[in-house]
């Protein structure tokens, strides 16, 4: 079993430290797991992106060039990784952000509005963490424990911090395990 | 110790430290600044000293200056600085001084870009320097084997008194992957002791002088047979490899090293479960090259295909290795675009249909 994801956003917006946060908890979690960032002359307000590969096996490639899965936060990530994402895998939708109905009917469309739960919240740099939550629920890549672990470990002493996400991973979770169920809001 | 999930920069870097390296002498290049960053925040702690040179030619003779105090010592940088610091490379390697050179390659020629790839196999493996020399040259596919290989690396270089290179590309330095560091390491050889170091004369022994120079040319053509010999045993008893998916028949053998064969396992799984024949094999030291497995293993295959994110380098140690008993194929990627497994396998069935032709012709 393998579930590898690409994660795309805008530099700034969190998505190498969501992409890192999975890989460590897929290791806490007793799987095999590869984080690569792409690392071109990137620069904040750019897009970047990381793909993350957790396995109960090796992992082979690191390199993905058809994920099951792809995290989208942005549009300019959305034109790049909907045309690559495995027929019947996962496109999660930044919604908040990304105004256009993506184009594929061969693949699960889960749709977050990232930003305005984030800011519900009042964590508004908190919709990376709303996203990781839906991917989460919609794949059970690692579950959710797991990764609640990791958060408290990484931002051990920020208390406050710590809430934040966690309740921000605990609502994108939420929505991405009903969008499993395939009542999709 | 527990595995850590680490940046491959940052587990050669502590690599090198667990192996008892206290210098470290260095000048920032991308993709691999995370190995000096990493040293300069760990070696102080350790006791040890992290020099930021004022270029790459300055730091590589830092190097070749500690080392002929015995020391263990360690630089690492991207391709760019590694063609500055290749004239320290060729001395050390004349005057007999064990170091280790971590070389993130990106790809060129020129500055090219920042992004992985495997254009300087030749340099590693060749010469790069001038004169008659050879590195030691290991090429790791995972973050987990970078951190082993970079500990072996110190126990070589001291082991026949040379640089050894770890060759690894953009990706081996930029991707995370669990490590583990045996606390209990044995060295991979045998530690001789260092008459030869230049530790300071208190006249109770002879004098011990490091140099590169040899003005007599029976001295020197003497010396240069005593380097032969030395390159002669790495031949004979380092040569190391890895197999995949090969202990099934295979009609296909792909030859590729590093983060490629990584990109190729995940070919060989796929297109195995598709019911086509094929096989890796991944060379870990590119010098001593393994020869002989390539030999063997493409006997046992109707062609081989060596892929490479250059325009063809180690392809040239694998035709001669393979002698023309099999159709060697090619297939690379340049500039910084990577090859994925889709690409792999296309190739692999494109080289099936053409063998399967070739042999209705004949």
């Amino acid at each position: 079993m393998q579930n590898d994801v690409i994660i795309a956003g805008f530099g700034g917006q969190g998505v190498l430290l969501i992409g890192k946060l999975l890989a460590y908890a897929g290791m806490r979690d007793g799987k095999e797991v590869s984080w690569l960032p792409s690392y071109g002359p990137e620069m904040r307000g750019g897009t970047c992106n990381c793909t993350v590969v957790i396995s109960d096996k090796p992992v082979g490639s690191p390199v993905v060039q058809h994920p099951r899965a792809a995290l989208v936060l942005n549009l300019p990530s959305l034109e790049k990784f909907e045309p690559m994402v495995k027929p019947g895998g996962l496109l999660l939708v930044n919604t908040s952000l990304i105004h256009r109905e993506p184009a594929r009917s061969d693949v699960t469309v889960v749709k977050v509005p990232a930003n305005e739960i984030a800011n519900e919240l009042a964590n508004p740099r908190g919709a990376n963490m709303v996203a990781l939550g839906a991917y989460l629920g919609a794949t059970e890549a690692v579950s959710l424990p797991v990764v609640e672990e990791i958060v408290r470990e990484t931002f051990a002493g920020k208390e406050k911090l710590v809430t934040a996400n966690i309740e921000a991973l605990r609502r994108g979770h939420a929505l991405g395990a009903e969008a499993k169920k395939g009542g999709q809001p | 110790m527990a595995k850590k999930l680490m940046k491959g920069s940052e587990a050669i870097g502590e690599a090198a430290i667990q192996a008892g390296c206290r210098l470290f002498f260095g000048y920032p290049i991308t993709p691999q600044n995370e190995i000096p960053e990493y040293m300069s925040h760990r070696l102080p702690q350790v006791g040890g000293t992290f020099v930021q040179a004022e270029s790459e030619v300055a730091a590589s003779n830092m190097l070749y200056g500690a080392a002929g105090s015995g020391a263990r010592v360690f630089t690492s940088s991207s391709s760019p600085g590694i063609s500055l610091m290749m004239e320290a490379i060729s001395y050390m390697a004349g005057a007999e001084l064990p170091a280790v050179i971590v070389n993130i390659m990106r790809a060129g020629p020129g500055l090219g870009g920042i992004l992985p790839s495997q254009g300087d196999y030749f340099q590693a493996t060749k010469g790069g320097g001038h004169g008659d020399y050879r590195l030691l040259v290991l090429a790791p596919w995972s973050v987990q084997e970078a951190a082993d290989l970079v500990q072996d690396a110190f126990d070589l270089a001291d082991f026949y008194r040379n640089p050894v290179m770890v060759l690894g590309d953009g990706l081996i330095g930029q991707m995370m992957e669990p490590v583990e560091f045996r606390t209990e390491r044995v060295p991979c050889k045998p530690l001789p002791p260092k008459p030869w170091a230049s530790t300071g004369w208190r006249g109770d022994r002879a004098k011990a002088i490091i140099n590169s120079l040899f003005l007599d040319p029976e001295v020197l053509e003497q010396h240069n047979r005593n380097l032969k010999a030395k390159y002669d045993a790495m031949v004979r008893d380092e040569v190391r490899f890895a197999t995949y998916g090969t202990e099934r028949p295979y009609d296909v053998l792909v030859v590729a090293y590093g983060t490629v064969a990584r990109v190729v396992s995940t070919a060989v799984d796929n297109l195995r479960e598709e019911g086509v024949r094929v096989g890796l094999l991944r060379p870990i030291t590119l010098f001593p090259f393994p020869y002989e497995a390539v030999r063997a293993a493409a006997r046992r295959a109707k062609a081989v295909l060596v892929i490479e994110l250059s325009c063809g380098q180690m392809a040239e140690d694998v035709q001669l290795a393979v002698a023309g008993s099999r159709p060697v194929h090619f297939h690379g990627r340049q500039g910084g675009m990577l090859v994925s497994p889709e690409e792999t396998a296309e190739k692999v069935k494109e080289i099936l249909k053409q063998t399967g032709k070739e042999a209705r012709r004949g």
